[in-house]
């Protein structure tokens, strides 16, 4: 498997009219988690969801992809 | 400032309480005439009913204002008579285009589908919108339209309310049944009544410059994430008629908006910009310059006893997504059939809670795309700026990121789909048409000169009945859809075919194109009834007159 770039959010048994709407619902949450926390506190925060994520992904060499994509452009 | 407008200024006659001393009393007075008291008055004007058209002032909107009208708001105005004079003299556009710092990361394309008959937006300054509706208005004989008439008291006297209204030729009293509040986001009747809005202010400032210029810029929305004219800032650009063009930049909360709207501060961010984007000295006139800030905010519901809140007096959105002006523009589409029944006795007033069930869900969807793209466009902390700058990073190269750039997810109209009045499925369909969406348009040819599947439905209840050539539908059919057409509320049914002519008292539309039997995944039988809002209220796969009328009276609050 590689990893995949393609719009890819959905919530089971929702209906959406909208192809921004998935995408938006998980923005939103994203950014829900990080209300009312420190600059140091969200960047824990950032590291255990990026953790957990990366375990449920479990396909290290798509987790590898990722890395290399996301260190590229900073 | 230049000017490319000629305000008009409308003429103050004394009402005829004044002229001839006598009390008013009348079926509808709706309080406000801009875009969406206009459009209200218009619309029940058309459905028969004589109104009575309040407003304070006596000339269009000073300033551009609302300058985005969505497809929607297009097809409602074609309803109501106004929208090709909209369309001719406003700027069609379909596609925006969203930079980054210097870079382009992301375009998008409002009407990706063919054969609709609205584009997916038009730009046209505000004063142009009013002044059409204001035409129509006075042309059609059951407007009483009163300029410069104030309204400074109301009060709900149970069967009736009594509205006291102010002119320089003294005060007068009115009573109503109903009244359409539409006079705007301060909304002096919702104070007077003691009405709560509740939300929240953004803490931030947009500098807003209408600017006269010749430039050959596309047609197309764009919308600067930190350019590097504007850094750290957004600014966003938009043509409207007459060479005029909206440039939208944010401030930030610490400004001073007087300070700001001073000609010498606006003009070098406008030489900047137009510098930065053509390398070129380009001239330019300014014709308007406002600073805004915005709150998110609506009233707890729509309805209270007979005062029905439209428009800004009832909800107020951030302007990213144009949700502002067409979103009231379909309160009223959603309001005034509901009112024509009830002003008939032929449905109960419960069906007025309805128009503010369906609009406070209509509100909520506004609200919440219209808040996550502030959220997006002027990130409130470190992190989400950091999210903000990461997806605008990954846009260009990765889809999925294109997907979450949001600067302004734009006005489309709401599925209603958990109303009351929706009849739910019990067959299997694909696609979107499902009970509470709204109608997607489709062209059509039809006898009576139709040419859209949108002209064609609306204003009353139609049932249409999928056959493939329609001088096959069956006399027993036939009668049962004349019987429908006859009833007290009645259902006019237009069989859509690929051929041929329906019998007598049935309309016809051919689906020139297959496309209303590709977005309504019409078969042979299928059945689709429609609200005079142009809404789905049921569907089946089969006719049966006796569901058609469960489903009218439920649609109706009835049943």
């Amino acid at each position: 498997m590689s990893l995949n770039t393609d719009p890819n959010f959905f919530t089971p048994g929702k209906r959406y009219f909208r192809a921004f709407s998935p995408g938006d619902d998980f923005y939103e949450a994203l950014i829900d988690m990080h209300r009312d926390l420190s600059d140091e506190q969200s960047a824990m925060a950032n590291a255990r969801l990026i953790l957990l994520l990366a375990n449920h992904i479990g396909d290290v060499s798509v987790l590898r992809e990722a890395m290399k994509v996301a260190r590229e452009g900073v | 400032m230049l000017s490319t407008y000629q305000y008009p200024k409308f003429e103050y006659r004394r009402p005829p309480e004044l002229a001839e001393g006598r009390g008013g009393r009348y079926p509808v007075v709706v309080v406000g005439a801009g875009p969406v008291g206009l459009a209200a008055a218009i619309d029940l004007a058309i459905h028969g009913v004589p109104v009575v058209l309040l407003d304070n002032d006596d000339t269009v909107s000073i300033g551009s204002r609302g300058v985005c009208y969505a497809k929607r708001a297009l097809e409602i105005m074609d309803r109501l008579g106004c929208a090709e004079e909209m369309v001719a003299k406003g700027v069609s556009w379909n596609v925006g285009r969203t930079f980054f710092r210097e870079q382009e990361v992301f375009n998008f394309n409002l009407c990706p589908e063919p054969d609709h008959h609205r584009p997916g937006m038009i730009n046209l300054q505000q004063y142009y919108l009013e002044e059409y509706l204001v035409r129509r208005a006075q042309s059609l004989p059951n407007i009483d339209l009163r300029w410069k008439n104030n309204v400074i008291a109301v009060s709900d006297e149970g069967g009736r309310v009594a509205l006291r209204v102010d002119t320089a030729d003294g005060a007068y009293s009115i009573d109503t049944d109903w009244v359409v509040v539409a006079d705007g986001a301060r909304s002096p009747i919702r104070h007077m009544m003691g009405l709560d809005i509740e939300g929240k202010i953004f803490m931030d400032r947009f500098l807003i410059a209408d600017v006269v210029m010749k430039a050959d810029y596309p047609t197309e929305r764009w919308f600067w994430f930190d350019p590097p004219f504007h850094p750290n800032q957004s600014v966003l650009l938009h043509r409207q008629a007459d060479n005029v063009w909206r440039i939208d930049f944010q401030l930030g909360w610490n400004v001073d908006p007087e300070e700001e709207k001073k000609p010498e501060k606006v003009i070098p961010r406008i030489k900047a910009m137009l510098g930065w984007h053509a390398n070129e000295e380009r001239e330019f006139e300014l014709e308007w310059v406002s600073v805004y800030t915005f709150q998110c905010r609506r009233m707890h519901a729509f309805r209270h006893g007979r005062l029905l809140f439209t428009g800004d007096a009832a909800h107020q959105v951030s302007p990213f997504g144009a949700r502002g002006a067409n979103s009231g523009i379909q309160d009223t589409d959603n309001l005034v059939w509901k009112l024509k029944l009830v002003l008939d006795g032929k449905a109960p007033d419960a069906l007025l809670d309805t128009y503010s069930e369906e609009r406070v869900a209509a509100a909520d969807e506004n609200l919440m795309n219209s808040t996550r793209s502030t959220d997006f466009i002027t990130p409130k902390s470190a992190t989400s700026r950091t999210f903000r700058n990461a997806v605008l990073g990954l846009a260009k190269d990765y889809p999925f990121a294109r997907a979450l750039v949001n600067s302004g997810r734009l006005s489309v109209p709401s599925f209603l789909v958990e109303s009351r009045l929706n009849t739910p499925d019990t067959e299997v369909f694909a696609g979107n048409m499902v009970p509470g969406a709204p109608m997607d348009d489709a062209p059509v040819d039809s006898a009576r000169g139709e040419k859209w599947l949108l002209q064609a439905a609306g204003n009353r209840f139609v049932l249409l009945y999928c056959m493939p050539d329609a001088g096959d539908v069956d006399a027993a059919t036939a009668d049962a859809c004349a019987a429908l057409a006859a009833g007290s509320i009645p259902v006019e049914t237009l069989v859509v075919a690929e051929r041929g002519t329906a019998p007598a008292g049935l309309g016809t539309l051919i689906d020139a194109k297959g496309r209303i039997r590709e977005r309504y995944d019409l078969k042979p039988g299928t059945s689709y009834l429609i609200r005079p809002d142009q809404h789905v209220a049921a569907r089946w796969r089969s006719f049966d007159a006796a569901k058609v009328r469960a489903a009218l009276a439920r649609a109706t609050c009835n049943a």
